[in-house]
């Protein structure tokens, strides 16, 4: 397949730029054959990438509608009763079931859907084979399989959302008993059911994905890349993918557990029950709180799932644009290193009040403020590369500073809530939701447009409009720290997370008076997204031409290929590497690319 | 309004984001044309200065913006309106403000840092960057440094841990409090200090909501076969509420928590604590409070105040509504009202009916 491929460059676009490779021709490639049922990395990477953008839109349109409801409570929306029916918006209000329901699926999309595989899925897709000089993924064929696993589960998922009784409505974490009784909840009934398939699925999916980019690293790299030469970005991708690998499959046994409990009887989860309107049943010895262990052991590697590929491009951006390597490389792979070790370590302080050990308790909070070590070296390295840097204000940088901002103010509250002490307080309040909106939510967001703005001359042959991109940036940076800072008093106030209504509480309601403002923040940061979305595929058609290979004078290897890639890459020889991928601004020079061999006088770093 | 002017009024507003659209996107446009015709070098000085210039406004407005933040939201949060209301709480206001020194300041610091620099080392025409790639020094001072910050958090954070986890002194009013969709029940032992026994087959939603097993009974396990179940005395005199629970000032009070059916939780902000109710596994809080309910409307100048118990684990589509409250009184005030509650044992089973009921299955209450 991969030979084929090297010997048949057969990408359209190729010719009518006229780039360098006109000697090889045509072939029986269909329309679905290249599009469609594609084994092109290149090609799976942007399936992966509008997908999750579909998902992005989703995913925000349910926010902005759960967000209608807390931020007008007492306001009546009719157009939305004629819009959604009945279940959803009852005399113009957004129901409690509705609105669970879309809390539930909005986080479940998010998490999943658009911050894994539409950002990992994208990118570890793209830039591994063509950063670390190859032709394509190990096996393109589970690359492939990889997408429309993936597109499955968004299918099913999609599905849930039109079934009787609606999608899922227990919280994406899905904790039993809950989420294991239809009877407790009409959103356990077949909305869960479709929700366990469609995880089941996009586990499956990820793990075809994540074995591959694995294997793609550590064994088809191009003559001279050493794995230190590595660009940070492949370093993050691989700890991405390692971390995923190990936990996902934790995450499976988790949700088949719960089918078994659900469907055929068991008592893996379930203990002493009694539910209204049924009665006492029949399950005695389970323990709800295995599933928390479980799920968590998950859950706390997926949230670095979601950030460690950011940081890798975001360190890769910061360099390339401040014309100046990256600071400290190898504490830079180690605190990768640190963090994929340490994300396996913490995950029981999701539970610091679940009746945990006390003891085992402080023992979490230990590794969990270790976490915090390696985040420092990160932050205080990417402060480094700008100093004295000479910093172009690419869309693409703009998002990455904005990556580290919010990297910042995200991971320090961290601290406050990995303090158990602290986080019996601040837990299931809104505290939580801006730590981990502004920690993991926007900052990698900011990540994946960094990246977006960054390769998207690399997928498309094209540039974004960058006056849009400057525009994108500032609403977007502004907007979500208008939304998410003030949500931490409200987590201080004491105002619990998941409420559909706040008016009936003495304590809270003063405090929930500013939702309206959030709300609204929320929905022109919202529509600044759709901006972004069309410059998007306006510039696929109709963007500035790129016309040379290397816009960003960059050093990495995707920058030599010619302007429009086919399968395959590079038409001819993949090019040797010398060196690191850091070379900015040494010895009087720019930059000096990857595959440039050594100098007789270069100075050693 | 009629319906034909709600539909207009919608095309309005889309129409006019439709037309922001469209002119943010002309000017985008014409700006893309006049950066080719300037060259990409012209133009990305002159975005370059604009960015820039943004960037420090940025930092300067946002570092604005957090102290107004703090100004006008500081005063609704638990600290500042009424403060701590119990001896933990106090504790864990101190260490929040500890973490919000130490985090505050790291916070200030390192985006002041970010975006001077991102200011300050633009490109400009003519500079050289600084070769800059590596230092074990420099790396070596910030691992070192937050490290030994981290270390003074997880202290005073493990010591307040510990003493928040560890036994309830022997003197705390018991209470037990269980959790069900979507209300709270509570329970005290009664006279004789003791919690009867209670097993999830026994309740009856009506007369029996915590399952008491006061009196015998046969019930069928999962597995079919009968399980004899012994009335045990001590439920007689227990106390069953709903809704509200008293708490005395000044004494400790245990919480045994306990769930129905799915996981809650209890959440009291004032008094700084929580802990999930989860069925099948028994689980306890204690605290001291400090302040009456009614010195608490007078703190925070709220006659309507309030100790609400919120549910705090998503626990189905009522949650946002499971709500309890703790009534904290002074001593002589709790005492009038337990004198006042009566054994639910009794309400169930008047006095004259009792013995007829108990003797259901007098032949195991006797062995
Ligand atoms: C300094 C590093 C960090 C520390 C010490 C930390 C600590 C914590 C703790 C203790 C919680 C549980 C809070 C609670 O539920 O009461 C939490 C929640 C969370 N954190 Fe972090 N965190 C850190 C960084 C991150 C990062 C980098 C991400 C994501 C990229 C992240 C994502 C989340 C998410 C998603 C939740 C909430 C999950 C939920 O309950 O729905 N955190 N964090
Ligand atoms: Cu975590
Ligand atoms: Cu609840």
């Amino acid at each position: 397949m991969i030979t084929e491929a090297v010997l048949h460059n057969h990408d359209v676009r190729g010719h009518d730029v006229h780039s360098e490779d006109h000697h090889e021709h045509h072939h029986h490639e269909t329309f679905i054959s290249k599009y469609v049922f594609s084994m092109d990395h290149k090609m799976i990477a942007k399936q992966f990438l509008i997908t999750g953008m579909v998902w992005a839109i989703v995913g925000g349109l349910m926010s902005v509608l759960f967000r209608l409801q807390l931020g007008y409570p007492n306001e009546s929306f009719p157009w939305l009763e004629d819009l959604l029916g009945k279940w959803w918006a009852e005399k113009g209000h957004i129901t409690p079931q509705a609105y669970y329901a879309l809390v539930t699926t909005h986080g479940t999309v998010l998490v999943f859907f658009v911050l894994t595989a539409g950002l990992s899925g994208t990118f570890a897709n793209f830039l591994i084979p063509l950063q670390i000089g190859a032709r394509d993924m190990a096996s393109p064929f589970m690359n492939m399989l990889s997408y429309w696993f993936f597109f499955l589960a968004g299918v099913v998922m999609m599905c849930s959302i039109f079934v009787e009784n609606g999608p899922f409505s227990g919280g994406w974490t899905a904790y039993p008993p809950l989420s294991a009784l239809g009877d407790a909840s009409p959103g356990s009934k077949t909305g869960m059911d479709l929700w366990l398939t469609s995880m089941s699925l996009f586990i499956i999916s990820s793990l075809l994905g994540g074995l591959n980019y694995i294997a793609t690293v550590l064994n088809m790299r191009t003559k001279g890349m050493s794995m230190t030469r590595l660009p940070l970005t492949i370093w993050a991708l691989f700890f991405t993918a390692v971390l995923g690998v190990l936990s996902f499959p934790v995450l499976l046994s988790g949700c088949v557990l719960l089918i078994f409990d659900r469907n055929f009887g068991t008592s893996f989860y379930l203990s002493d029950l009694f539910v209204n309107g049924v009665g006492a049943l029949p399950n005695e010895g389970g323990s709800a709180i295995l599933f928390q262990h479980l799920f968590w052991f998950l859950g706390h590697p997926e949230v670095y799932i979601i950030l460690l590929p950011a940081m890798g491009m975001v360190s890769e951006i910061l360099s390339v644009n401040s014309r100046k390597p990256i600071f400290g490389y190898m504490a830079m792979v180690g605190s990768l290193f640190a963090i994929a070790i340490l994300a396996f370590l913490v995950w029981a302080h999701h539970m610091f009040v679940t009746g945990l050990n006390p003891f085992l308790g402080s023992v979490f909070v230990l590794l969990t403020l270790l976490i915090a070590v390696p985040s420092a070296i990160k932050v205080f390295n990417w402060l480094t590369t700008l100093w004295k840097g000479s910093i172009r204000f690419t869309p693409a940088m703009m998002f990455a500073i904005g990556f580290v901002s919010l990297f910042i103010s995200g991971g320090l509250t961290g601290i406050w809530l990995g303090n158990s002490a602290l986080d019996i307080h601040l837990h299931d309040t809104y505290f939580v939701v801006a730590h981990f909106h502004i920690v993991m939510g926007v900052a990698s967001m900011f990540g994946m447009f960094a990246g977006i703005y960054h390769w998207f001359p690399k997928m498309y042959g094209k540039y974004l409009n960058n006056t849009l991109g400057y525009i994108h940036f500032w609403a977007t940076i502004v907007g979500a720290y208008l939304i998410f800072w003030p949500m931490h008093y409200q987590g201080l106030a004491g105002m619990p997370r998941r409420y559909y209504d706040f008016s009936n509480w003495e304590s809270f309601k003063d405090s929930a008076s500013i939702n309206a403002f959030l709300s609204t923040i929320a929905m022109i940061v919202f529509m600044v997204q759709l901006l972004f979305l069309f410059n998007f595929f306006y510039s696929i058609f109709k963007g500035r031409k790129v016309t040379t290979k290397n816009p960003w004078e960059s050093n990495t290897l995707e920058w030599t290929t010619p302007i429009n890639p086919g399968h395959g890459n590079w038409p001819g020889e993949i090019p040797e590497v010398h060196r690191w991928a850091y070379d900015y601004g040494k010895d009087g020079k720019e930059f000096i690319p990857q595959d440039v061999p050594l100098g007789h006088d270069e100075s050693q770093h | 309004m009629g319906a034909t002017d709600y539909i207009m009024q919608m095309f309005l507003v889309l129409a006019v984001i439709a037309l922001i659209f469209l002119v943010i996107f002309q000017i985008s446009k014409a700006s893309e044309y006049v950066g080719v015709l300037k060259g990409a070098k012209e133009s990305r000085k002159q975005t370059n200065k604009v960015n820039g210039f943004l960037m420090l406004a940025f930092m300067v407005i946002g570092l604005f913006g957090v102290w107004y933040c703090n100004k006008i939201l500081a005063p609704k949060t638990q600290m500042f309106n009424g403060g701590p209301a119990s001896e933990q709480g106090l504790k864990v206001d101190s260490m929040l403000m500890t973490t919000l020194a130490i985090t505050g300041v790291v916070f200030v610091f390192t985006q002041v840092l970010l975006f001077w620099f991102a200011f300050k080392y633009q490109e400009k025409e003519g500079k050289k960057v600084y070769f800059f790639a590596h230092s074990t020094k420099l790396e070596l001072l910030w691992t070192v440094v937050p490290a030994i910050f981290l270390t003074v958090l997880v202290v005073i954070g493990l010591r307040n841990w510990f003493s928040f986890t560890s036994e309830a002194p022997a003197n705390a009013l018991q209470v037990e409090i269980t959790g069900k969709q979507f209300g709270w029940i509570f329970r005290y032992a009664g006279k004789d200090g003791e919690f009867g026994k209670k097993y999830y087959r026994m309740i009856d939603a009506a007369d029996n909501s915590l399952g008491l097993i006061w009196k015998d009974t046969i019930v069928n396990r999962s597995n079919g076969e009968p399980q004899q179940l012994k009335d045990d005395k001590y439920t007689h005199d227990d106390i069953v509420v709903e809704q509200t629970m008293y708490a005395i000032k000044g004494r400790p009070v245990k919480l045994i928590i306990n769930s129905r059916d799915v996981i809650h939780d209890v959440g009291l902000t004032h008094f700084r604590m929580k802990m999930d109710a989860v069925p099948g596994m028994p689980t306890t809080l204690w605290f001291t409070p400090i302040y009456t309910t009614n010195e608490m409307k007078e703190r925070t100048n709220n006659p309507n105040f309030q100790y609400e118990i919120s549910c705090d684990q998503m626990c189905g589509n009522g949650h946002y509504s499971m709500k309890g409250v703790v009534e904290v009184v002074t001593q002589a005030e709790y005492d009038v009202w337990a004198a006042k509650q009566k054994p639910k044992y009794l309400s169930v089973f008047p006095p004259a009916e009792a013995p007829k009921t108990d003797t259901t299955k007098a032949g195991i209450a006797k062995n």
